[in-house]
């Protein structure tokens, strides 16, 4: 079968809509245009009703208690700051202590600063080597005057998967609201608000076959009742959350895309997670000095998932990044080095778990997903082989790595 | 990142890629950048007893703008004198590779590449002179 170029490997980035997602949202552009706040007439009331529909659906997909836990936004970035913020403002008064981890996605750290700004105190903690936050280090972090906790469910650069659960039984121990940014697990690994003890979730529906541009925020209502304070002024929609007119098709769109998951996710995982070794073991077998960022292997003795299935992150030692996505160049993929960053800083996540700056400079992330093929696998594969050996014969370090020497034994002129 | 075309053709099909050896006193020899920074270059130059440099070889860690600008730095000094080569500025190379600022750096790297290796060089002639007296 030939096979379509480019190939597109960044799942973590966003994933293409599912066409089921498309089909459902079609007639909500035109036929049924209504705004979800029109209480007078039919077409309000049919806004109405597929969005509730929608919300059953979401709240169904993460175990939520009840559909009106689920408050729309326009994506995750909005639905962090919602959390934070609007915890922060709601909860200011009985503590300006906030936790959270070193490798959170750029919405909560720069949220994060934000509060540091408005007079509370953020605890950003450490993350072992491989990426994860050690449950013990958040009840050691808590203090009286901690209102809030917020960690990842999964890294989007390095695939780890926290413990989610352990630290949501240490925050309802110490009576510390939990929220995590669960984008990248959703529908890629288990996520359940109950057993997890989570009381605020930030989700978005582009990471998982839907539509870009709608998001929501999981807040629970009771035990604990979770209050929070808008961060957007206007008409009182989403129980005065989050005012704005509801994306009422991206909505029925995110709705879809929640089903599917619910239904699916597990199998999608099973072969994804087989393609994502399939290719781990292509690579390696063909290639020296490779090593994979975050943890491996994926799953632990015990059957627990460390990893995202569909991520990998490997270190081609002595190939900066940019020139390898420059020979990917029919495969879309990311890199953590500098120059691909517009900070022309290396990754902070990459930095977080100790890779060291060198390797940094030559991590390529591969992102799988629902519609990932064996053949295109076995592509990207073979490309990345024969691309790492041609920049290998390119690069001054791997030919004097080869012959022994010591590069930290030189002396470079740092520029 | 869009690259120019001159930066692919020379990052797809580099020139002088490869070792000289650098025990040999023709042989001039700059390493410069940091595997921490992102960028390694090292340019090497066999210069004959008129000092016209009569082969160049490159290898470098680094993206597609630093591949390209030390493979067109082996490409214009071949054939020049010392004195020549050390004229080579690196705003010449940013403007032939049409670089974007983002990449200056890169032509940066190649200038001092080139400067290193004849340094490199002109200092094994020196030390060589000091030996023979």
């Amino acid at each position: 079968m030939a096979i379509k170029l480019p190939i597109y490997l960044d799942y973590h980035a966003t994933t293409p809509m599912d066409r089921r997602v498309l089909d459902e949202m079609l007639p909500y552009f035109t036929e049924d245009f209504g705004n979800a706040a029109s209480r007078t007439h039919a077409f309000g009331w049919k806004a109405e009703s597929a969005v509730g529909v929608a919300r059953e659906r979401i709240a169904k997909m993460i175990n939520a208690d009840k559909p009106e836990e689920i408050i729309f936004t326009s994506g995750a970035t909005e639905s962090d700051n919602l959390a934070l913020k609007g915890i922060a403002e709601f909860y200011g008064d009985k503590g300006k202590h906030i936790i959270t981890s070193r490798i959170e996605h750029k919405a909560i750290l720069d949220s994060g600063k934000r509060l540091e700004k408005m007079g509370f105190e953020v605890t950003y903690l450490d993350v072992d080597k491989q990426g994860f936050v050690d449950p013990a280090h958040v009840r050691a972090a808590i203090r009286p005057d901690t209102i809030l906790c917020s960690v990842m469910l999964a890294n989007n650069e390095v695939g780890t998967v926290q413990p989610i659960r352990e630290i949501g039984a240490v925050c309802r121990e110490k009576g510390v609201l939990f929220h995590t940014d669960a984008v990248q697990g959703i529908g890629r690994i288990e996520f359940d608000v109950q057993s997890m003890n989570v009381d605020l979730a930030s989700i978005t529906a582009h990471k998982m076959y839907g539509p870009k541009g709608v998001g929501a925020l999981y807040v629970r209502r009771s035990k604990p009742r979770v209050r929070l304070v808008s961060q957007m002024d206007g008409g009182g929609h989403e129980r005065g959350y989050r005012s704005g007119t509801l994306n009422v098709p991206g909505i029925v769109g995110f709705g879809k895309a929640a089903e599917i998951i619910t239904h699916e996710w597990r199998d999608e995982a099973a072969r994804v997670s087989r393609l994502r070794d399939s290719l781990y073991k292509k690579i390696t077998a063909e290639l020296d000095e490779v090593f994979v960022n975050g943890p491996w292997p994926a799953i632990d003795s015990s059957g627990k998932v460390l990893r995202l299935p569909n991520n990998l992150n490997i270190s081609f030692a002595y190939v900066e990044g940019e020139s390898i996505l420059m020979s990917l160049k029919n495969v879309s993929v990311s890199s953590g080095s500098a120059c691909t960053s517009a900070s022309l800083e290396p990754s902070y996540v990459l930095r977080a778990l100790g890779v060291e700056e060198e390797l940094a400079h030559t991590s390529i992330r591969f992102g799988l997903g629902r519609f990932t093929t064996e053949e295109e696998i076995e592509y990207a594969a073979n490309l990345t082989v024969s691309s790492i050996k041609r920049l290998r014969d390119l690069s001054p370090l791997y030919e004097m790595a080869k012959e022994g020497i010591d590069l930290k034994s030189i002396a470079w002129t740092a520029h | 990142m869009a690259y120019s075309d001159k930066v692919i053709e020379h990052y797809e099909n580099p020139r002088n890629v490869g070792t000289l050896d650098k025990n040999d006193d023709h042989v001039g020899t700059g390493l410069v950048g940091a595997p921490a920074c992102g960028d390694v270059m090292r340019l090497q130059i066999r210069v004959n007893d008129d000092g016209v440099i009569e082969d160049a070889k490159f290898k470098t860690f680094g993206c597609g703008s630093a591949i390209a600008s030390s493979s067109l730095a082996t490409e214009w000094i071949k054939g020049k004198t010392l004195d020549e080569a050390a004229e080579i500025k690196n705003e010449t190379i940013a403007k032939e590779l049409n670089l974007p600022p983002v990449k200056i750096h890169c032509s940066v790297l190649a200038e001092d590449a080139i400067k290193s290796a004849i340094d490199d060089f002109r200092k094994k002639q020196a030390s060589r002179r000091e030996g023979n007296t």
